[in-house]
């Protein structure tokens, strides 16, 4: 019995061998790969060869395939600007379909990419997450198109700084921006006594006393109903536009050195305290849609809330600050379009993302979503667009004055960092501001220094 | 040596090999064989695999990618025993697992007792119980969540004796209710199980209870209790190893491990720091510690409940 069993020991540990060696030969994930340098991998896959930085040149045309977000009003626009492709490039075909389904499309992307398997290009690609697909060496470099870094800087102006990542490079492409702004109900506002039509919004010590005024005398659960959730995203739209207004258009890290203990921010911080602290938000999350429930009077959001809170009166202002100000700043909320390594026929990639960000099929972008193409002068250049759609134009002024998410490494780690000294101190109140502020800076400068 | 075995090594060098490494019924390997594939590409080679990755500054890439991924030793170990947010999920862990085997042992031994005797609707509260497991965990949290939060159907009932903050967002309740909500879900299952093993139970017993006088208490105790002793070690074993891995409920039903961190679990932030992060080796120590811990609470467990005849 034992000799036999001895056998089938044998037999099984050569089969996880040839296991072993089956699944060796399928990429450049296992034991082995990584850490022996270039000796193995530079012959293994023309993608992984050709990979960011490298090539030069654009690379072939022929078929590609992309994939977009999975709301209609894009899918609709996704598939015009390829019919009209198509018919125009029979030879070069895209193929498209929506991401699919997962926790978040940055997780769906980096699988992907993990897996080699990774579209030519992805709309929707979040300008948070593309240093770690950059360093997945996932995302193509812009510069290996001659007019990759030319097409980015004539596109956003003086924006395109914003989106390059630390090596000077491009490796998105800025497509549109849903600008964080405040938007509030009028019937609940003049059910409180307040003036629907110019609220009392500007200030800190405005928005705190109009918060106690809603919550008081009208039906109104919340002032406001951000979730509390500990996602690293979350910040983009409760701490974020606030900050980008108080600090007059920074973005959290600055030159390499993280902002989050900086007057400013810390004034976000205690305000937020205040607010969570008078009951004026929740520190539950909300059971569907709290703006549109008239559970909560305000709500941040970008323009695409034109059209979901269509049924609502609604009034739109930008975020407030310490002293008020005309020219407020706010969170671009932006999306970007990543060319990925996995491509073979990366010129046909790069032609196709550009031909969907002329300024024609932006027009249509802008029709039948409603989100802003992320390009200089949009209000002059579809200005007759926003004549007949008047809602939409505070969205488009506040263009002027967006932030980006700074494009660091470790930067969903940083957000992370940032969120949980925000759930501590802001939301929850186990410590104070100021002191949790300080240990997040600390905490994120150490993540941006190792890089 | 016995002359047999002496005759018996003596054919075996005559046999052609393949009988000698199959032995007389080869095609048992056959049917083994699928599922040995299949244990040693989804269990055995992702370990071992997360153990080489534990042990280096490793990060997803690309196929073909030329990327630097260090040996750090126990680097990793040690940043992950160092976290006061693994201390946390570690704690998380234990009440998690205080709280869910013990009720879901009691529980649903003394649910499925009951629906084993002849009831009048014994069907449709066999079917009951165990809609609870089939039910995508999405759906029943949203139904948590409609009971328990501050304005929910449970809170109205209580009134003014409801927690504030209320339970879900509460430091010292969020983890009881995590624990609570694992057990509900779980407990057709677990029922199941139980109910399986009491039809192993022989009809004679119960007789010879009643011949010395027992009532339903002492049989269900003394008969009832001992008969399905080897299913509550599967019972026990089983709902630890889902007790350590659980990430579902933090992750949806307290808003990533609120509040503010009370309710977050080792696999929440494995899942945070490997997959969002991409920091897959201190991920990947951290599922090594968690797989040691389970694997040795597990043996304990069977070294105590198993049936040693």
């Amino acid at each position: 019995m034992r000799t036999r069993t001895a056998r089938l020991v044998a037999v099984t540990a050569v089969t996880a061998l040839a296991l072993t060696a089956c699944s060796v030969g399928g990429g450049g994930e296992e034991p082995g790969d990584g850490d022996t340098g270039a000796a193995d991998d530079t012959g293994a896959a023309t993608g992984g060869s050709e990979t960011a930085g490298g090539g030069g040149g654009g690379g072939s045309t022929g078929p590609i395939d992309i994939w977009y977000s999975n709301n209609p009003e894009e899918i609709e626009w996704a598939e015009q600007v390829i019919e009209a492709w198509n018919g125009d490039n029979p030879d070069q075909e895209v193929s498209a379909q929506e991401l699919p389904a997962g926790d978040s499309s940055e997780e769906v992307i980096r699988a992907a990419i993990t897996a080699g398997n990774a579209p030519c290009l992805v709309y929707n690609t979040a300008p948070a997450a593309v240093p770690s697909f950059q360093e997945q060496q996932g995302l193509v470099a812009l510069s290996e198109f001659e007019d990759g870094a030319s097409f980015v800087e004539e596109r956003v102006g003086d924006l395109a700084a914003q989106y390059a990542s630390t090596d000077g490079d491009f490796y998105q492409i800025p497509w549109k921006a849903n600008p964080v702004m405040l938007l509030y109900n009028k019937a609940l506002f003049e059910q409180a006594g307040l003036d629907p039509e110019d609220p009392p919004l500007g200030t800190y010590d405005e928005f705190l006393e109009t918060s106690r005024t809603l919550v008081e005398n009208s039906d109104a659960e919340a002032a406001i109903y951000p979730s509390p959730s500990a996602e690293f995203f979350q910040p983009w739209f409760d701490y974020y536009p606030w900050f980008a207004a108080e600090s007059g258009g920074d973005q959290l890290v600055v030159d390499g050195e993280p902002q989050v203990a900086t007057e400013a921010s810390v004034a976000v911080g205690e305000v937020w305290r205040t607010i969570y602290d008078e009951g004026l938000a929740p520190r539950e999350a909300a059971q569907g849609d709290s703006f549109a429930d008239g559970i909560s009077a305000m709500n941040s959001a970008g323009p695409w809330a034109v059209a979901v809170y269509a049924d609502l009166d609604w009034g739109v202002v930008p975020p407030p600050t310490s002293s008020g100000t005309d020219e407020s700043w706010t969170f671009s909320d932006a999306k970007s379009v990543g060319l990925y390594t996995a491509c073979e026929n990366r010129q046909t990639a790069w032609d196709f993302a550009k031909f969907s960000m002329s300024e024609d099929n932006d027009r249509l972008l802008l029709e039948t979503t409603g989100q802003l193409p992320l390009r200089t002068g949009v209000t002059e250049i579809y200005a007759d667009w926003f004549e007949e759609n008047p809602d939409y134009q505070p969205f488009a002024d506040q263009l002027e004055r967006i932030v980006e998410v700074p494009v660091v490494p470790s930067s969903i780690e940083v957000w992370q960092t940032f969120r949980d000294a925000w759930s501590s101190s802001v939301i929850f109140g186990e410590e104070d501001v100021q002191p949790a502020f300080e240990q997040a800076n600390t905490a994120i400068g150490d993540l941006i220094a190792e890089g | 040596m016995t002359t047999a075995d002496a005759a018996t090594g003596g054919t075996d060098t005559r046999r052609p090999w393949w009988r000698r490494v199959f032995g007389k019924h080869p095609i048992g390997y056959l049917f083994a064989g699928p599922y040995v594939l299949f244990w040693l590409a989804l269990f055995a080679w992702p370990l071992y695999l997360a153990v080489y990755m534990s042990f280096r500054d490793w990060f997803f890439a690309a196929p073909g990618a030329v990327v630097d991924r260090p040996f750090v030793g126990l680097a990793n170990y040690t940043d992950v025993l160092s976290d006061p947010a693994v201390h946390r999920a570690a704690l998380n862990v234990a009440i998690f697992i205080l709280i869910n085997v013990p009720l879901t042992v009691i529980v649903s031994l003394v649910l499925a007792a009951a629906l084993n005797q002849v009831l009048p609707l014994r069907g449709f509260f066999r079917t009951a119980y165990y809609v609870p497991y089939v039910t995508a965990s999405v759906a029943m949290i949203a139904v948590w969540l409609f009971l328990f939060s501050n304005g929910g159907m449970v809170n109205q009932v209580l009134g003014p004796l409801a927690p504030d903050p209320s339970w879900l967002v509460n430091r010292y309740w969020a983890m009881p209710m995590i624990a609570l909500f694992a057990t509900w879900k779980q407990l057709g299952f677990y029922v199941l199980l139980y109910l399986a093993a009491m039809q192993g139970i022989s009809e004679t017993l119960y007789e010879a209870a009643e011949v010395d006088g027992a009532g339903p208490l002492r049989k269900f105790w003394s008969v009832t209790v001992p008969g399905v002793r080897s299913a509550t070690a599967l019972v026990v074993v089983l709902a630890t190893i889902v007790g350590a891995n659980f990430f579902t409920e933090p992750y949806l039903l307290t808003g990533g491990g609120g509040p503010n961190g009370a309710s977050v679990s080792p696999v929440l932030l494995m899942y945070r720091a490997g997959i969002e992060q991409g920091d897959a080796g201190w991920a990947a120590a951290l599922g090594v510690m968690l797989a040691v811990v389970v694997m040795a609470l597990s043996a304990v467990n069977r070294f105590f409940l198993e049936d040693r005849e």
